[in-house]
């Protein structure tokens, strides 16, 4: 049982959580945000002696592997710092405090449960856990049209993409007698069956549902809309936690069990990351919102992953391609968080997120200024940052596979995303504020602004061994097929 | 001790790096911890020079960061030749650090100055340690890096920003040639430690002129450094920086590293005999020429200042005609007595407001201490025996004729006679003669002798060089500078007196036998001494005659020789022949340069610009926000991505 320790003080703290809820005062519900961050941070105690262990769980229905470990630990240490970045906005917007947190925990569950999923129906019911908390979360400022819009449109979209993505499941189980990754990726190996029709029905219809969650154009369109429209808090997380569990998965599926069938998917996924990463760049040219940009960048920053996940399964090297994206998640998870939170802290104070009112932030409030810059920076992929390491390193794996014409691709598109990241810096520094008042935070949200910029830096400064751990994990999941 | 030599840069940074962090505005604790950082680094450098004495002889050289399968190491060297040289730095630099507690009083950017002051002692040692040719190369960039935010320390006037980015592109002309030269020896041998490098060379494994060349642009970095002609320019504008920085360049880092380069390459330069020659004609000419132009320059630190590219000239012809011990004696020498004589006349410059000999006159009764350590540096200077810069130089032109270089030896010796002139008409001109100055000046507003007078800023010393009135930051009249810069000046007396003799014929000539064991020593040549001291003299003689007896006009003198007078006063036009180059060839380059970067470049960008807008606008068009217009997007995707898979090319 000690191998899904992780999950099972999750699911106990939600429980909790809900519980207490329903005892406890309503001055003091506020406590029940450390309540869930105690679970969250136990859970990720429990995860780190779990590295290094291969061990089969349920039949082959879940694994626990060096990647899932490493992933977890990801999944785990931002949804802390998600937690705390909330504390502020749940304890004033809204009163079903206990639900706002449980719902956290239990989709969080549903993405650890996800990146150690072997097999197509647990896969679909962990990716489904995640998207039911994700829908009611978006939609949680219910009183707000606009968070009440959102999570519409994301209940809908996600229905229609989980019945793509469950149609290809039911073809490839189809041709290949099997839900089991293990067992498909053995049968897609023999030429007959990766040519049939219905296996490449299947892999497009499975790119397709995954497409939505990773965000791929053209299956990215809720993506502007549900993050501008959902709390921020709510946003951040499914830019990072549910970022990070998909390209988990979809590393799990398409270059481990159907690595074989590489030749198939793989110019489609390069083809979707050029689309996606152009697409999500020039659509954040001339936004007005700093969290409609961010939006936009985390589709731009998901066509950089898709290179990644398109150079995953060539193999010049073992492993190097998903190697590549899984230290360029980590390091895109902390950068996006950090900069999310920065957004909270602004909106929570001022209630704006237009990009023209953070004129002259440097001066008002020169330590978040600060912490927004180095996040945007990282994001653009200036070095000593994280988000510098984690570029050059993916885009010189997927150079490494012969992937050039992508990876030219997106150093233009990098340039093109220096326009709209440098252009809050410009404000922030060299423009005259509105008002001298200084923007006032919280303790909670400014141990989550640190503890993510610390990351930033941290990530990049332990960038070697950081990149040996994911090498290793990433070797196991090629020797997996 | 030389197991942890990396401790001695290691100190001053520290205390550089403290000093940022919680000195800034705290002036006493900056000078505080900058000395004590300094002092340190020269106790530690001093047992080592002990240990080495002793026989130590200590080479770590370690990985830094790897590229693919180069790696590139970093570590510290100890021998003889970086063990003396710890020494002459850190306590030149040491003595400049507590000199300038009372030069720089009450200066608003005093902590900063230490802070700086520090760094650029540690980059020196940096370069002094360096194992290997790319952490030479850093460190050498940081001097040069040091040397332009001292020289621009009053970075709000004018001159003084001008100088130090005279002073730092100047340099960097030379270092684009070091670096290539770096970069083939790199190529050549696949490392940059030095050791390694030196190994082939003995070996022959590198062609002639390969080595050749590649030596001659490693020069090219000293001929910067070091200020040789043709890239001179920049040390006598110098000036403009406060006067200790002045003499810590001119005596122990900056300059000096250029000579410490050629020295740590010596191996290497001997591999190159003609690179080496060309080191010596250099050096030869640099020392005529400069010297040529210190006969005449009105600015008492003008005068320091050709003197020290004319003394440099010195050190490269003793070390380009392969008396590594000649040419680092004098080094040694020439750091303590031109730090004195900078140190004396920033005393001058601090006690009676002007730099110009001219506005001086008869000091030497108000300023007793200055006047004669000013003497004894002088006299070290000219080359009078027993005084240091006597033994040292007498040196060089022994190497010289030794070495069958009869030529350099005459020009040596000639310009023995101008520098032993120049520097004694600077002496009498400040020193003695009726004072040119009024002590009415005492009577302004705030001019008492005390030291509130200076306006709090030593701002005011050298700004008034650059014509700012008198009495406008109240300053009275002269007077002897505090005993916190005496006290220096005469610490510094005393290797400067006494340096030569000890280390040279008085112990049988330690320091060459200590650098460099295998080179022969040269037996004492009682006729060479006698022609050195009589070229002294001459110029001594001839600047009494003339300055101090006035029984010669130098007007009527100057008149008389008014081409060549007018030649070395305005520096023989180099300056003047860079700016037309500057001017005519590279202006009108860069404004061809800048038409098509602004109409072609600037187009070119502009338009990609609008049309990624565009694009970007077309993007967000598509942005209905209508739910079914997302599904069908999905939809459109699925099949077209099926239809692709299914039916396109495999």
């Amino acid at each position: 049982m000690l191998l899904l320790a992780p999950e099972l003080i999750l699911l106990a703290t939600a429980l909790v959580v809900i519980a207490a809820d329903l005892l406890m005062r309503r001055k003091r519900k506020a406590e029940l945000a450390y309540v869930a961050l105690a679970g969250t941070v136990l859970a990720a105690f429990a995860t780190v002696p779990l590295a290094g262990q291969r061990a089969v769980l349920f039949g082959g229905a879940l694994v626990v592997d060096p990647f899932a470990v490493f992933l977890k630990l990801v999944l785990l240490a931002t949804t802390a710092l998600i937690i705390l970045a909330s504390v502020d906005l749940v304890t004033e917007r809204t009163r079903w405090q206990g639900e706002f947190y449980a719902l956290l925990l239990l989709a969080t569950l549903g993405m650890l449960t996800l990146v150690s999923a072997t097999e197509l129906v647990t896969l679909y019911i962990a990716l489904e856990v995640g998207t039911m908390g994700f829908a009611a979360l978006v939609a949680f400022l219910k009183q707000r049209n606009a968070s009440a819009e959102a999570g519409l449109k994301y209940l809908l979209l996600a229905a229609f993409s989980s019945g793509v993505l469950l149609y290809g499941i039911a073809l490839l189980y189809g041709a290949t007698g099997s839900t089991h990754l293990a067992v498909i990726s053995q049968r897609i190996a023999a030429p007959l069956t990766m040519s049939q029709p219905a296996v490449l029905l299947a892999l497009t219809l499975l790119v397709a549902g995954f497409g939505f969650k990773l965000s791929a154009v053209p299956f990215q369109m809720w993506v502007p809309d549900v993050y501008e429209g959902a709390p921020t808090p709510v946003t951040v997380f499914l830019a990072v936690v549910s970022k990070v569990a998909g390209f988990g998965v979809a590393l799990r599926l398409f270059a481990g069990a159907l690595g074989q069938a590489e030749g198939e998917w793989t110019p489609v996924i390069a083809a979707l990351a050029a689309l996606t990463m152009t697409v999500g760049n020039l659509g954040a040219l001339g936004q007005g919102s700093m969290k409609r940009l961010l939006a936009y960048s985390s589709i731009g920053q998901a066509g950089y992953l898709l290179v990644g996940l398109a150079a995953a399964a060539k193999s010049a090297t073992v492993g190097a391609g998903t190697t590549g994206v899984l230290y360029f998640l980590v390091a895109y998870a902390f950068t996006n968080l950090g900069a999310f939170v920065a957004v909270i802290v602004f909106s929570n104070q001022t209630g704006s997120d237009r990009i023209a009112d953070y004129a002259g932030l440097a001066r008002r409030s020169p330590g978040l200024a600060l912490a927004l810059g180095i996040c945007l920076l990282s994001l653009v992929g200036m070095p000593p940052t994280a988000g510098f390491v984690g570029k050059f390193y993916l885009f010189y794996t997927a150079a490494a596979e012969g992937l050039v014409w992508l990876v030219g691709l997106a150093v233009v598109n990098t340039a093109i995303s220096m326009y709209y990241y440098m252009r809050p810096i410009k404000l922030m520094y060299l423009d005259p504020a509105p008002s001298a008042e200084p923007v006032r935070t919280t303790l909670p949200l400014t141990a989550a602004l640190a503890g993510a910029v610390a990351a930033v830096f941290a990530v990049a400064l332990v960038a070697g061994p950081l990149i040996d751990t994911a090498r290793g994990a990433a070797e196991l999941l090629t020797v997996l097929r | 001790m030389v197991e942890v030599a990396w401790i001695i840069p290691a100190l001053p940074l520290a205390t550089f790096l403290l000093i940022v962090a919680v000195a800034r505005s705290a002036p006493r604790l900056a000078h505080a911890l900058a000395i004590a950082g300094v002092g340190a680094a020269c106790l530690a450098s001093v047992a080592v020079l002990a240990e080495v004495v002793g026989g130590a002889h200590v080479e770590r050289i370690m990985a830094w960061f790897r590229i693919g399968q180069t790696v590139f190491t970093v570590g510290w060297v100890v021998d003889p030749l970086s063990a003396a040289m710890l020494v002459i730095v850190t306590t030149v630099s040491l003595a400049v650090h507590v000199y300038s507690v009372g030069y720089m009083h009450g200066d608003a950017g005093y902590a900063r100055y230490f802070a700086f002051l520090n760094l650029f002692t540690v980059a020196m040692l940096g370069i002094v340690l360096a194992p290997t040719l790319l952490q030479l190369f850093v460190f050498w960039e940081l001097v040069g890096l040091c040397s332009y935010l001292l020289i621009g320390h009053w970075y709000r006037k004018p001159e003084a920003a001008a100088a130090a980015k005279k002073a730092f592109l100047v340099t960097r002309l030379g270092d684009l040639g070091f670096l290539v030269g770096i970069l083939m020896l790199w190529t050549a041998t696949g490392t940059f430690v030095l050791a390694e490098i030196e190994a082939k060379v003995a070996q022959h494994a590198l062609a002639p002129g390969f080595l050749t060349l590649a030596m001659l642009l490693l020069f090219c970095g000293a001929i910067g450094k070091s200020a040789q002609f043709p890239l001179h320019v920049w040390l006598p504008d110098a000036m403009e920086g406060p006067t200790p920085v002045s003499a810590l360049i001119h005596a122990a880092t900056m300059v000096a590293a250029g000579v410490y380069m050629v020295a740590r390459l010596f191996p290497l330069f001997e591999g190159a005999p003609t690179a080496l020659l060309v080191v010596a004609y250099v050096g030869i000419f640099t020392a005529f020429f400069a010297a040529t132009m210190g006969l005449v320059a009105h600015d008492v630190k003008r005068v320091l200042a050709y003197s020290t590219i004319s003394q440099l000239g010195y050190m490269m012809a003793g070390l380009g005609v392969g008396s590594l011990a000649a040419g680092m004696f004098h080094l040694f020498t020439h750091a303590y007595f031109k730090a004195l004589l900078f140190l004396a006349a920033g005393s001058i410059i601090h006690g009676a407001a002007t730099q110009d000999l001219r506005e001086m006159g008869g000091l030497r009764r108000v300023m007793p201490i200055t006047a004669i350590t000013f003497a004894v540096g002088g006299l070290a200077l000219a080359g009078v025996p027993p005084f240091s810069g006597f033994f040292s130089k007498d040196e060089i032109l022994a190497s010289a004729l030794h070495a069958g270089q009869p030529v350099l030896f005459a020009v040596g010796l000639a310009t023995a006679v101008m520098t032993a002139f120049y520097v004694s008409r600077a002496r009498l001109l400040a020193f003695w003669g009726a004072p040119r100055w009024s002590a009415s000046a005492a009577g302004s507003p705030g001019g008492s002798r005390d030291h509130a007078g200076h306006g709090g800023s030593a701002d005011g010393h050298d700004a008034h060089a650059a014509g700012a009135p008198h009495d406008a930051h109240g300053h009275g009249a002269p007077h002897e500078s505090p005993p916190v810069m005496t006290a220096v000046l005469v610490a510094l007396g005393i290797p400067a007196a006494l340096g030569g003799l000890l280390l040279g014929p008085a112990s049988g000539n330690w320091f060459a036998h200590f650098l460099a064991p295998l080179e022969k020593p040269l037996p004492f040549d009682l006729g060479l001494a006698a022609s050195g001291t009589a070229a002294a003299l001459l110029g001594l003689g001839l600047a009494w005659l003339m300055y101090g007896a006035r029984v010669i006009s130098p007007e009527a003198l100057a008149a008389r020789l008014r081409p060549l007078y007018v030649a070395c006063f305005r520096k023989w036009w180099v300056d003047e022949l860079y700016g037309f180059i500057a001017a005519r060839t590279l202006l009108g380059l860069a404004r061809a340069l800048a038409w098509f970067d602004l109409e072609v470049v600037d187009g070119v960008v502009n338009a990609v610009g609008a049309a990624t807008r565009a694009l970007g606008r077309g993007v967000r068009r598509l942005q209905s926000g209508q739910l079914p217009a997302y599904g069908l997007a999905i939809y459109a995707g699925v099949v077209v991505i099926a239809a692709l898979v299914m039916l396109g090319p495999r």
